[in-house]
């Protein structure tokens, strides 16, 4: 017999394979009238982070993870060898009140395996969050993993109750898609993540004229696994390029394939690709923030993939140089923006400075933390890169080595 | 040398009052020497307590309502400095008012500094709290933390608390303050000891598994977890034993799952593949459909040209089966892709009132594209309409011809240029065929006129009165025609 801790254990680590623990975006409430427990204050909070540097915010369980589908990548698949084990809807949500008061957590994110059928499961998942809203008044954040064949009637309950929605597309290509995870249907996701934005977006509207207008989630995110087939980074973000416009997605995860325990013989285990993650969530924030396409970040890319050993931005920087230096004191917000080591904060505050003074090489660096990347691209009051810019070795002098300190050494 | 003493360390309405004053006595920062009450360093140096006298007509102090809002954070700081730094400040805003603005500026730069460092220790203390149940004689149950922030700020961090924890009793202890919560008020008290909080809590092991279970060892990532958990949090989290152990173990771990060989699969695995074989999925397999319902079954899995790939789904056409008038459109649009059905966007919402007012019921009307896919190009957060070319509605006519073929209308109303194009097989000019009656190449009959989002992108209100007055002419004489009433 199963006890509630020897479930957890199962179902946390069937679950860590998410990278999504986002606790922000939701719309804002508190307790104070319901006299019960939870707020959302628009940031999220970790309340964690676990020696994998990943931020624990949320209670990030599956609700079984017995599973139908037999997706070689996950470690739920039907043809795993792992233990398992299931959740009743009351443990999830006793769960969630007991670490939620003791402030452990932010709210729930729970996604399922596949048993009897998706509206089934739908249902039951949909079930843990209405009774924690409901009977429970519980006003943290909800974050439900939607299952893309399940009726839309489901869907709509669980967006009543929601912060955000999730679908996974997984791969980045639909071809790998049917040979690694044959029993999903890549259009119907799509379908699916359409009909969510538009549910979004006609809540949204409905809420602005009358703040009584029924609730829904206000975001959906999803995750593309990488490395577990061939798509390139430029194919990876090309995908969430479209992602972002298509369904006005908050997030796009991308998660490095990573060895789980009993793999499939279809997928060989290596080390997951951290670097390469890293680097696409740099070019995901260039295309998001600093308004790059894609086909720029190409220019910086060689074969398909991301420089490794430097940034998106500055490897598209060396690829167009004849665009630099750039003068801090008069050069434009979207151009500041490319301008390597500079963030989009520092933008701003240059911006805002330099009305009231002449940028020096201090200033930028007191805004910056520092111009190392940056000086070879800048022109201030005190500074000219002079023909540092056309250094054929720039780039290995810009290349930061990927270190990590080990604090049990 | 004059000093100000304040009352206690976070007394912003003693340091607002001496600071306007020394400023209507025209004191120079330099001049002011800021202590707080108890705190007195031995005396180097003789010093005036009493307030200078202000200077006649002084102007009073500007200060701007940023400024408040920044030294209310920056008090909060343990740094003895920060009393002058505000003064340093506030003496600057009246020589330059927009001071704050000039962000390199070292003294600006240094306050937003120290209150992005408050905001972080507070942001901090709201994540690292860990309340332990105690049980009371009354029996309902209190909540207890101890906790050490950086600076003085419980009394900024503790109605997160309230908001949060409405319906729970809990008191957070520190060493330089207290807050507790009855249910009904909040209150403060004086620092309190760690002994005086409980040392366990009966959720703490299922907490902990939490924790060693969602930690994947093929990541590890010390210095990421430290630059936001830093270690001299540890102390007080019941998580942070785990750290040494589950590192030391990780690369082990990640080893034994890499050398591991695939197993032989469950028993279920090989039932449950039995009883459900992957689903089998309509294709478009070419031959030319038997009813309405096949063909948008089929249509669904269009490989005939490259838009399928950038789109949510194929958009069928829509309306009875028998319908006497066929309306054609272009391709759908941004809401139509999402939503899956023709004519649900703002186009079709002209669509709807022009159909109207024209006295057409939309419910008799089959309606439907040229080009069943949503051609655009990414621009910022939205997709813009592209307009498709020649080979997509030729690629495409396949399954306006099988619509054409299964709903046999009387007429066909071809809405804009390109379902014109769908329909004659050759480019026109909309101007020139509007409003007369032509026969199709392959038989049946053709009426032609605007675009619904032809009349949306109109920029002058006159036009778009005139344009629209027309589009309904053009839709009420088409209507007309088969009603078998003449031709005006």
């Amino acid at each position: 017999m199963q006890t509630v801790l020897d479930k957890l254990a199962i179902l946390a680590d069937a679950a860590k394979y998410d990278a999504s623990c986002a606790s922000s975006g939701a719309e804002k409430r508190n307790s104070l009238k319901t006299r019960a427990i939870g707020s959302t204050e628009g940031m999220g909070i970790c309340h964690a982070y676990a020696p994998d540097g990943r931020c624990i915010s949320l209670l990030k369980i599956l609700l079984t993870n017995y599973c139908q589908f037999d997706c070689h990548y996950c470690v739920n698949r039907v043809s795993s060898n792992v233990a398992r084990a299931r959740f009743s809807v009351e443990e999830v949500v006793d769960l969630t009140l007991g670490f939620y008061k003791r402030n452990y957590i932010e709210g729930l994110f729970l996604s399922s395996g596949i048993i009897r059928s998706p509206d089934y499961t739908m249902e039951q998942v949909v079930r843990v969050a209405e009774v924690l809203r409901q009977e429970h008044h519980f006003g943290g954040y909800i974050h439900l993993k939607t299952i893309p064949d399940a009726d839309p009637g489901l869907l709509a309950r669980a967006g009543a109750v929601a912060d955000r929605l999730s679908i996974n597309v997984e791969l980045p290509q639909e071809a790998s898609l049917a040979r690694l995870a044959p029993q999903k249907n890549p259009a119907r996701i799509r379908r699916a993540m359409g009909g969510i934005r538009l549910k979004i977006e006609e809540a949204k509207e409905a809420r602005r004229e009358s703040r009584h207008a029924p609730r829904f989630s206000t975001g959906q995110s999803t995750q593309m696994i990488i490395g577990a087939d061939s798509a390139d980074d430029l194919a990876i973000l090309g995908t969430a390029r479209n992602l972002y416009g298509n369904y006005k997605l908050s997030r796009v995860y991308y998660s490095a394939f990573s060895p789980i325990p009993d793999a499939s013989a279809v997928l060989p285990l290596t080390k997951p690709p951290l670097m390469r993650e890293h680097r696409l969530y740099q070019a995901d924030w260039l295309l998001r923030f600093y308004g790059f396409e894609v086909s720029e970040i190409a220019e910086g890319s060689r074969d398909g993939m991301l420089d490794l050993a430097v940034d998106p931005k500055l490897a598209w920087a060396l690829q167009n140089r004849q665009q630099f230096p750039v003068d801090v004191n008069t050069a434009p917000r979207e151009m500041l923006l490319r301008v390597p080591g500079f963030g989009t904060k520092s933008v701003k505050q240059m911006l805002s400075s330099r009305r009231w003074r002449r940028l020096r090489l201090e200033d930028v660096a007191r805004l910056c933390r520092g111009t190392k990347t940056s000086m070879p691209f800048i022109v201030t009051e005190d500074w000219q890169p002079g023909g540092a810019i056309d250094r054929l070795d720039l780039r290995q002098r810009l290349a930061v080595p990927a270190a990590q300190g080990d604090l049990f050494a | 040398m004059r000093r100000i003493r304040l009352a206690h360390q976070t007394d912003f309405s003693g340091w607002r009052d001496a600071a306007r004053q020394g400023l209507l006595a025209g004191s120079a920062p330099e001049a002011l020497d800021w202590r707080v009450e108890g705190e007195d360093a031995p005396d180097l140096f003789a010093a005036e307590d009493h307030a200078a006298a202000p200077i006649p007509g002084a102007e009073a102090p500007r200060v701007p309502r940023a400024f408040i809002g920044l030294a209310e954070t920056v008090i909060l700081h343990r740094d003895p400095g920060r009393f002058a730094l505000l003064y340093r400040l506030l003496w600057g805003i009246q020589r330059q008012p927009r001071l704050l603005e000039d962000a390199s500026h070292p003294d600006v730069h240094l306050a937003e500094q120290v209150a992005r460092a408050i905001r972080r220790d507070i942001h901090k203390m709201h994540a690292f709290v860990r309340f332990r149940e105690i049980a009371t004689p009354e029996g309902e149950p209190h909540f207890v933390a101890w906790f050490e922030p950086d600076n003085f700020i419980v009394e900024a961090a503790a109605p997160f608390f309230v908001r949060r924890f409405t319906g729970m009793r809990w008191t957070i202890l520190t060493p330089d303050r207290a807050a507790a919560w009855d249910g009904e008020h909040l209150t403060f008290a004086e620092g309190a000891r760690r002994e005086q909080a409980p040392t366990s809590d009966r959720v703490e092991a299922l907490w902990r598994a939490y924790y060693a279970n969602i930690f994947n060892p093929a990541r590890l990532k010390l210095a990421a977890m430290t630059r936001e958990m830093p270690k001299r949090y540890w102390k007080n989290l019941p998580e942070a034993e785990l750290i040494g152990p589950l590192t030391r173990r990780a690369t082990e771990r990640e080893d034994a799952m890499v050398k591991a060989g695939p197993t032989r699969p469950p028993a279920f695995a090989a039932a449950e593949a039995r009883r459900r074989p992957a689903p089998a999925e309509p294709v478009d397999s070419g031959t030319r459909p038997g009813s309405l319902g096949e063909a948008r079954e089929a249509a669904q899995s269009c490989r005939r040209c490259g838009l399928w790939e950038h789109a949510t789904q194929t958009v069928f056409g829509e309306g009875p089966e028998r319908a006497r008038l066929m309306l054609v459109g272009e391709q759908p649009g941004d809401r139509e892709d999402l939503a899956g059905a023709p004519f649900v966007g703002p186009a079709g919402r002209m669509l709807d009132r022009a159909l109207e007012e024209a006295a057409i019921p939309r419910g008799e009307v089959y309606v439907t594209n040229a080009v069943k896919h949503f051609k655009f190009e990414p621009r910022g957060k939205f997709r813009l309409h592209k307009t498709p070319d020649a080979p997509e509605i030729a690629a495409c006519r396949w399954w306006l011809e099988s619509e054409r073929a299964l709903v046999r209308p009387e007429l066909i109303v071809a809405l804009g240029a390109s379902a014109a194009q769908a329909l004659l097989g050759k480019r026109v000019i909309i101007g020139r065929e509007r409003g007369q009656l032509m026969s199709l190449p392959d038989g049946g009959r053709l009426w032609i006129t605007v675009h619904p989002s032809y009349l949306l992108r109109l920029p002058d209100e006159a036009a778009k009165a005139r344009e629209y007055d027309r589009f309904i002419a053009d839709l009420g004489a088409a209507w007309r025609l088969l009603q078998g009433a003449a031709q005006t």
